[in-house]
C-alpha cells in the first residue's frame, strides 16, 4: 500500500504522447441493407487529423458516423479510398463495463489482455485513477458508479491501450446536462496531460466547438462532408465566449439548422 | 406501514415454509386419522416417522448411496453441458449438429437404454451417474448458450480494439456473463437430479448391498412397507431443499454481481 501512494506522487504519462496522423482520402462504405438493397453509408469522405489533435465528427442520426469510426479502427474495410492510421482503440457509445469487475479492473483490462497478470495491471492503473478523479472508487462495481464515473471509467480503458488514436463514440450522450458539462471540462484537463490524436463522434455542435481543433459535418446518409470548421481558439474554452458561440452557429449552419427562429 | 413491510418479511421469511409445512403435515394427519384413505396407500405422518426411527440404519445407508449419485452425477451434468454450450456458442456448425440431438435425447425413456449401460459399464456407480447426467444436462446446455450470447454485440468490437484475442474475448467477457446463467440451469438440473437418481436406480440393476433410496422406495411399495417408502420419500423431500440451498450459496458466492436470486429458499 505504501508503494502505491509513492507511486501516484509521481505520475508519468504513458507511452504515447503525441499520439500519430489520421488521414482517409474518398473513403466510400456500402452496406448489404436487410431487405438486400445497398445501404452507402458513407461517400467520398477526406478527413485528416495531425498527432495530436482532436477531431470532433458532428451529423444527424444515421450519417454513418460509427461506421467512420470502425474504419478508423480497422473493424470494418473501406470499399473505396484510402484510409491510413495509426493504431486506434474504440471507446462504444455505451460504456460496457464489465459488470463482475471493480471499477479498476474495468479500467486494466486492457493491461490483462496484453499479459500482465492481475496485480500488475492494478498496480499500473492505480497510477492513473487518482489523476482523473476516480479516488475512492478502486473498489466499486460498475452498477455503484454514477453515469459521468461510469464514463471515466470507460475512457481509463480506453488510455491504457496503450495506443495513439483514440476513437470516442457520443462518449456523453446518455448523461445529463450537468454531467455533460463536468465530464467536457474533464475530457479537456485528461487530454492535455495524456495527449493523444481522437476522433469524436458526436451530435453535441457545442461540444464539438469545445474540444476539438477540427470539426468535420457530415451530411445524412450517405454521410458525406458538408463542412470542415478549424477551430483556433485557445484552450481551456468557455462556452460563453462568443467565438465559441460564433462557430457553434457556423456549424449548425452547415447541418441546415442554424439561425432558425 | 410501507416502511415497515420488508421488516416483518424479514421477521416471518425464515418461518414461513416450516409453517407451511407443518400445516400441511397436521392436514395430512386429520385426514389419515380419519379414515380418508387406507393407511397402505398413504400411511399418517407418525406412521411415517416411526418407520423412519425404527429403519434409520437401513434408510441413512441407502440414503448415502443415493446422495453421492445425486452429487456426482449433477457434477458430470454441469461439466457435459457447459462443455456443449460453449462447443456450440464457438461453432454454429456444432450448434446446428448438436442442438436438435440434445432436444431429442430428452424424449429418450431411460427404461430402454438402463440395460444397455450397465451392459457397458457394469453394475457400479458409473451408469447411474450417465443416467442423472442424461437427464440433467440439458438445462445446463440450454440456459448456458443463451448466457454465453446475452454478451452485448458492441462488446466483441470493444474487445478487438483493445486486440483481445478470440479466447479472451471468451475468457473476459463471455465466460463470466455466461455463469449466472449456468448456474440457473444448474438450479433447474438440481430440481429433476434427485428423481434423475431415482429414475437411475431403477432402470439399471445394481449389485451392492445398498442400492440406494430409489429402489428402496420400489421395493417397499411393493410390499406393503408403504410408511418405510414414505420415510425414504421424505429423505429425498429434505435432501432436495437442502442442496437447492448450498447451490443458492454457491451461486451468491460465484456470482456476487448477479440479482438476487429469485425463488430463494431462504
Amino acid at each position: 500500500m505504501p508503494t502505491e501512494l509513492q507511486s501516484r506522487r509521481e505520475p508519468q504519462p504513458l507511452r504515447m504522447q503525441d499520439g500519430a496522423p489520421i488521414v482517409l482520402e474518398h473513403v466510400s462504405r456500402v452496406y448489404r441493407g436487410r431487405d438486400g438493397a445497398d445501404v452507402r453509408a458513407l461517400e467520398q469522405v477526406s478527413l485528416r487529423a495531425g498527432a495530436g489533435e482532436l477531431l470532433a465528427v458532428v451529423g444527424p442520426s444515421g450519417c454513418g458516423k460509427s461506421t467512420l469510426l470502425e474504419l478508423v479502427c480497422g473493424l470494418q474495410a473501406a470499399d473505396g479510398g484510402r484510409v491510413a492510421c495509426a493504431p486506434a482503440v474504440l471507446m462504444p457509445q455505451r460504456d460496457l463495463l464489465l459488470p463482475w469487475l471493480s471499477a479498476l479492473d474495468n479500467a486494466a483490462l486492457a493491461l490483462r489482455i496484453a499479459g500482465l497478470s492481475r496485480v500488475q495491471a492494478r498496480a499500473r492503473a492505480d497510477i492513473l485513477f487518482a489523476e482523473l478523479g476516480l479516488e475512492g472508487f478502486e473498489r466499486a462495481r460498475p452498477h455503484e458508479l454514477s453515469g459521468g464515473m461510469r464514463q471515466r471509467v470507460a475512457f481509463l480503458r480506453t488510455l491504457l491501450a496503450g495506443k495513439p488514436v483514440l476513437c470516442l463514440d457520443e462518449p456523453f450522450g446518455a448523461l445529463d446536462a450537468l454531467t455533460r458539462y463536468e465530464m467536457q471540462d474533464w475530457l479537456a484537463r485528461t487530454l492535455a496531460r495524456e495527449p493523444r490524436t481522437v476522433v469524436l463522434v458526436t451530435h453535441d455542435v457545442e461540444e464539438a466547438v469545445l474540444l476539438a481543433d477540427r470539426i468535420a459535418v457530415l451530411s445524412a446518409r450517405p454521410g458525406r462532408v458538408l463542412a470542415e470548421i478549424e477551430v483556433e481558439i485557445e484552450r481551456p474554452r468557455v462556452r460563453t465566449d462568443p467565438r465559441v458561440i460564433t462557430l457553434r452557429e457556423r456549424a449548425l449552419g452547415a447541418l441546415g439548422m442554424g439561425e432558425r427562429r | 406501514m410501507r416502511a415497515r413491510a420488508p421488516d416483518t418479511r424479514e421477521r416471518w421469511g425464515g418461518w414461513a415454509p416450516l409453517l407451511l409445512g407443518a400445516l400441511l403435515l397436521g392436514a395430512w394427519e386429520l385426514y389419515s386419522d380419519l379414515g380418508g384413505v387406507e393407511e397402505d396407500l398413504l400411511p399418517a405422518p407418525h406412521a411415517v416417522a416411526s418407520a423412519l426411527w425404527s429403519n434409520g440404519d437401513l434408510v441413512w445407508r441407502n440414503f448415502t448411496v443415493t446422495a453421492e449419485q445425486v452429487v456426482l452425477g449433477l457434477a458430470l451434468a454441469l461439466l457435459c453441458g457447459f462443455a456443449l454450450a460453449v462447443a456450440t456458442h464457438l461453432s454454429p456448425l456444432m450448434r446446428r449438429a448438436v442442438y436438435p440431438l440434445a432436444v431429442g435425447s430428452q424424449a429418450v425413456p431411460i427404461p430402454v437404454i438402463g440395460v444397455l449401460l450397465v451392459f457397458w459399464w457394469g453394475f457400479g456407480l458409473f451408469p447411474k451417474l450417465v443416467v442423472i447426467a442424461l437427464i440433467c444436462f440439458f438445462p445446463v446446455l440450454v440456459t448456458t448458450v443463451d448466457g454465453l450470447a446475452s454478451v452485448d454485440s458492441e462488446q466483441p468490437k470493444l474487445l478487438r480494439t483493445l486486440d483481445a484475442s478470440r479466447w479472451q474475448t471468451f475468457r473476459f467477457a463471455e465466460l463470466p456473463a455466461a455463469l449466472p446463467a449456468a448456474l440457473s440451469g444448474a438450479r433447474i438440473a438440481l430440481a429433476v437430479g434427485v428423481i434423475g437418481a431415482f429414475i437411475a436406480e431403477t432402470s439399471t440393476p445394481s449389485t451392492q448391498a445398498y442400492s440406494g433410496l430409489g429402489r428402496e422406495i420400489v421395493t417397499d411399495a411393493g410390499g406393503f412397507q408403504t410408511p418405510r417408502a414414505y420415510a425414504a420419500t421424505a429423505v429425498l423431500f429434505v435432501f432436495a431443499i437442502a442442496c437447492f440451498h448450498a447451490l443458492a450459496l454457491a451461486e451468491r458466492r460465484l456470482t456476487p454481481w448477479a440479482k438476487p436470486i429469485r425463488g430463494d429458499t431462504r
